[in-house]
């Protein structure tokens, strides 16, 4: 099954929310808090703290808490990365980074199948430019072995561009690494948030954290929306995860956000390019990426630029032009093509090498921090990781379940849209009703995401639900007509 | 699969003229548009300057007027459906609330139109606010929607579009902050530019670039930057990019059409006909953008050769028409002996006294001297030259003296 039956599953779960065991979900947006005591709150509804909360929700007799500063999931860096369901073939071998990559990537892949996230194997080639960078892929082709991924393998120039022949001049080898894949970032958080809520887990909304302390032996926190109080604590903040972790008398580590800006090209570029174009570390650096996307456009990017404003995703016309340079040179074609979409996202860098998982069992308290450039990858380890270390220190989860499944709208060209889908327009003819034209959306896909279990609250929410006023218009022919839509639902 | 003469994909004024004519003399003639309404643009140019000068009207009455006539002379037109790709050299798949469906043809005109660039497309830095808009986004919103538009707009353009624009926030209670424009002039009747400067008091901002949005959530400013590298920040809750057209080939390109370097949409030679026997372009799609009433005129021109291809005319190969530089592109671009309808050309750079000079191989076809040639604005070209043109020779080259 894929997306389009989903999204009428979606449907008939949220009129009835069959996945929901006791029939009711919470999801708030304001108002005060429940005057309960959580078992558990996490901090921030990333990919990661709502994989944390998807996990203990396996447990029905556990309250937990989801809290998120912001007016949706995944609005943070979980929104824009690159995309990369990596194999970790790459990480630093033994760490624990190195580990949930790998596990991750295993239960990622698998779970997405079943929830209907899209993930095409494209594979990755690191494809190297001049002599230095040819000399080390023997070497990440070790590494690799070392991180347990066995399937890389080297190409030469001939290979290379008979895979990739609009690849530019002068690259000399590569290092193929198969099991690299793309996958929708977007509905991976849903996806994880959706099942959690359904599940029992208290989502709410625009509910920053401002102060945590202890009293008495459990948790207050000071919100935007008055005090929550928790037994347990998981701190998944991201970017402000230090904050937070300073706030509960640790100095283990400072965020930096590293910015990564990124173009999205015009969807006619996607038949340029058949894998992941990663560049080859050097001592001189990282360079960029070309990478097609699931929703049919290539992405070239990202710069790494080490920042102190914890709000900078903006674009820099310096940046932007670097890019292209670099861009022309790995795959010439594309720079001929329109660009869709200009984005920045913040790695949370600290300066260490690996995740900083810490248990403070004293606190009970755990804090998920550091989880820089793979976390989309390892989200559901982190979690598994995580949950384990709050049981290790004393939590008792209770009884365990298998959770219902959730079937999400399917955003992925690689799979059938419900434009494709005469038998689901047969039954429901908005699904044949386009009103975003660029990404053939309907408006049955409009409808599902505003009725959902966790509906957006603004139009950004929207398009990352269903790709409405994402594409090479911009909006210019259906902004208004989306935006309409939106507005009538009493979004 | 379904089988009509003629169809035309895209419902505003060049396919909706095309379907008129065509119907007169043709079979089934079928006009397909993605939107709910036929009448494309027009349908959101809430203001004057649309019809005739006989009969003025305003672009939804016009686009009306279009529907109507077609209907009336017997052309299907169907709302609410998208033309997707092709299924064959003269077949199209197509989707709408009844489902899929593969329509073949005799002759298939594409009319498909053409957009704005967007801000990303233009690669415009900064954050990514909300108050960032098309002036085609804009005209539905504040026309067709009713929607709200904030307060204080920045207007980015001083072409024909852009002034259109500026009407737009003005109508939705909005005001105007300033026009800017990267030219050293306005791109529009010297009337309306004095009439925006001094009646309404819209500052114009020539020789100056917007180098960034700034603004977290809603927008809250751009930033400028002049020629002479002075910079300001402009505080305001609403931005339009107006103009800087790209024509909407995505049909074309999926079909595996040439286009045309210059303007970007599918080669066409002087009666609209593309690379492939049996099909046609017209509108914006050729040329983004002339007037509504070019792109109406063309259809009519091309249903005349469309019916000539239906009773098997010849599909004469042509040879390219070309410009160079600071000439931007020239529509159609392609080039036969027989053609008689008039080229629209642009230009790059500001012109004075120009000489448009068309050689083949070297030798002189015509000489043409302008007043002016002004970026965004039209120019035109007589086709008196086109007999002169020998078909077995080189590209045919349009260049100023
Ligand atoms: C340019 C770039 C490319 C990347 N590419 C990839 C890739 O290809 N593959 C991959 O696996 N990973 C990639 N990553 C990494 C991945 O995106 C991150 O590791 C992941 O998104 C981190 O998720 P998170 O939940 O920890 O953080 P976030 O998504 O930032 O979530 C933290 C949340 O906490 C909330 N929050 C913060 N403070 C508070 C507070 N006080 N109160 C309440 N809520 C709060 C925030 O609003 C936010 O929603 C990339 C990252 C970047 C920047
Ligand atoms: C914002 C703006 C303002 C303008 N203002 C003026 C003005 O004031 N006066 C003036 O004379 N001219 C104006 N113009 C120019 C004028 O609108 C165009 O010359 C004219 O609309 C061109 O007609 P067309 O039929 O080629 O394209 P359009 O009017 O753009 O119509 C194209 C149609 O094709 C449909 N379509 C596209 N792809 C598909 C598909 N795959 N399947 C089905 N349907 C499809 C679209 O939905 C659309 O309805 C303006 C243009 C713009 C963009």
């Amino acid at each position: 099954m894929t997306g389009a039956e989903a999204g009428q599953r979606d449907v008939r779960m949220t009129g009835a929310e069959t996945g929901q065991l006791d029939g009711r979900t919470t999801v708030t947006e304001r108002g005060p808090l429940p005057a309960v005591t959580y078992d558990v709150a996490i901090i921030g509804a990333g990919v990661v703290g709502s994989a944390v909360a998807r996990a203990l929700a396996r447990h029905p007799r556990l309250r937990v808490a989801l809290v998120e500063a912001q007016d949706d999931v995944g609005q943070g860096t979980s929104k824009a990365n690159t995309a990369i369901l990596h194999t970790g073939f790459d990480a630093v071998p033994g760490s624990l980074e190195a580990r949930l990559v790998r596990e991750g990537a295993r239960q990622l892949a698998a779970y997405a199948a079943e929830s209907g996230i899209p993930v095409e194997p494209v594979g990755a080639l690191l494809v190297a430019w001049d002599e230095e960078q040819l000399a080390a892929l023997p070497r990440l082709a070790e590494k690799a072995e070392r991180n347990e991924y066995h399937a890389a393998r080297l190409l030469g120039p001939a290979e290379l561009y008979a895979r990739e022949p609009r690849l530019g001049p002068g690259a000399r080898g590569a290092l193929h690494v198969p099991g690299e894949s793309i996958i929708c970032p977007w509905t991976t958080t849903l996806a994880y948030a959706t099942q959690a809520v359904r599940h029992g887990v208290d989502l709410h909304l625009n509910c920053r954290v401002e102060q945590a302390s202890r009293q008495d032996g459990s948790h207050v926190l000071k919100t935007s929306r008055g005090a929550l109080r928790a037994r347990r604590l998981v701190n998944a903040a991201g970017l402000h995860a230090d904050t937070l972790d300073a706030q509960l008398g640790h100095d283990d580590f400072t965020v930096t956000p590293r910015r990564g800006q990124l173009l999205v090209f015009d969807k006619f570029a996607r038949t340029l390019v058949h894998h992941l174009l990663l560049p080859v570390p050097t001592a001189l650096g990282k360079g960029v990426l070309v990478a097609p996307t699931v929703y049919g456009n290539v992405l070239l990017g990202p710069t790494a630029e080490d920042l102190h404003d914890k709000r900078a995703t903006g674009s820099t016309a310096d940046a932007l032009a670097g890019l292209r340079d670099k861009g022309r040179r790995i795959l010439p074609a594309l720079l001929d093509e329109e660009v869709t979409a200009v984005y920045a996202g913040l790695r949370a860098a600290t300066g260490h090498d690996d995740y900083r998982i810490r248990a403070h069992p004293e606190q009970a308290y755990v804090t998920v921090g550091g989880i820089r450039s793979t976390g989309l990858t390892a989200s559901l380890a982190i979690a598994e990781h995580v949950t384990g270390l709050l049981t290790e220190t004393g939590l008792d989860p209770g009884p365990e379940r298998e959770l219902e499944p959730v079937r999400m709208p399917n955003l992925g060209e690689a799979f059938p849209r419900p434009y494709q889908r005469p038998d689901l327009i047969a039954a429901d003819p908005q699904y044949g009703t386009l009103v975003c034209h660029c990404e053939r959306v309907s408006r049955g896909e409009i409808r599902d995401a505003l009725a959902a279990t966790i509906p957006p609250r603004t139009l950004d929410g929207l398009r990352r639900r269903t790709r409405a006023r994402a594409g090479r218009c911009q909006g210019f022919y259906c902004g208004a007509a989306v935006r309409a839509l939106f507005e009538e639902a009493g979004a | 699969m379904r089988q009509v003469d003629v169809l035309v994909v895209g419902a505003g004024p060049a396919g909706l003229a095309a379907a008129r004519l065509a119907a007169a003399g043709a079979g089934r003639v079928e006009v397909l548009d993605r939107e709910q309404q036929a009448g494309g643009v027009p349908r959101h140019c809430a203001h004057g300057g649309f019809g005739t000068w006989s009969r003025p009207l305003t672009g939804p009455a016009y686009a009306r007027l279009l529907a109507d006539a077609a209907v009336r002379a017997g052309a299907v037109v169907r709302t609410g459906v998208t033309a997707l790709d092709w299924a064959g050299p003269l077949a199209l798949t197509t989707v709408s609330a009844a489902g899929p469906e593969t329509i073949t043809a005799r002759a298939i005109v594409l009319a498909t139109g053409a957009r704005e660039r967007p801000r990303t497309a233009r690669l415009v830095p900064g954050t990514r606010p909300a108050g960032v808009y098309t002036t085609g986004e804009l005209q539905q919103a504040v026309h067709l929607h009713r929607q709200p538009v904030g307060t204080r707009a920045v207007v980015v353009g001083a072409q024909d579009v852009s002034y259109a624009a500026a009407d737009t926030v003005r109508a939705a209670g909005a005001d105007v902050v300033a026009m800017v424009t990267e030219l050293p002039r306005a791109q529009t009747a010297s009337v309306r530019a004095l009439d925006a400067r001094l009646r309404r008091g819209i500052p114009l901002l020539t020789d100056t670039t917007v180098t960034e949005l700034l603004g977290h959530g809603r927008l809250s400013g751009v930033r400028v930057h002049h020629r002479d590298g002075r910079t300001a920040t402009l505080p305001c809750d609403t931005v339009v990019f107006t103009g800087d057209f790209v024509p909407d080939h995505e049909l074309a390109r999926r079909g595996g059409l040439p286009l045309d370097p210059g303007t970007r949409g599918p080669a066409v030679d002087g009666v609209l006909r593309t690379a492939r026997p049996g099909v046609f372009a017209v509108g914006s799609v050729l040329h983004a953008v002339e007037s509504a009433a070019t792109a109406a005129r063309e259809g009519a021109h091309a249903a005349e050769a469309v019916l000539a291809a239906l009773v098997g005319a010849e599909w004469p190969d042509g040879v390219p028409l070309t410009v160079d530089p600071p000439l931007r592109w020239i529509a159609p671009n392609r080039v036969t002996p027989a053609d008689r309808h008039p080229y629209v050309l642009r230009t790059a750079a500001l012109l004075t006294r120009p000489v448009l000079h068309v050689t083949q191989d070297g030798r002189l076809l015509h000489r043409r001297p302008l007043r002016s040639a002004v970026p965004n604005r039209t120019l035109t070209l007589t086709a008196r030259w086109t007999p002169r043109v020998d078909p077995k020779g080189g590209p045919v080259r349009v260049s100023v003296a």
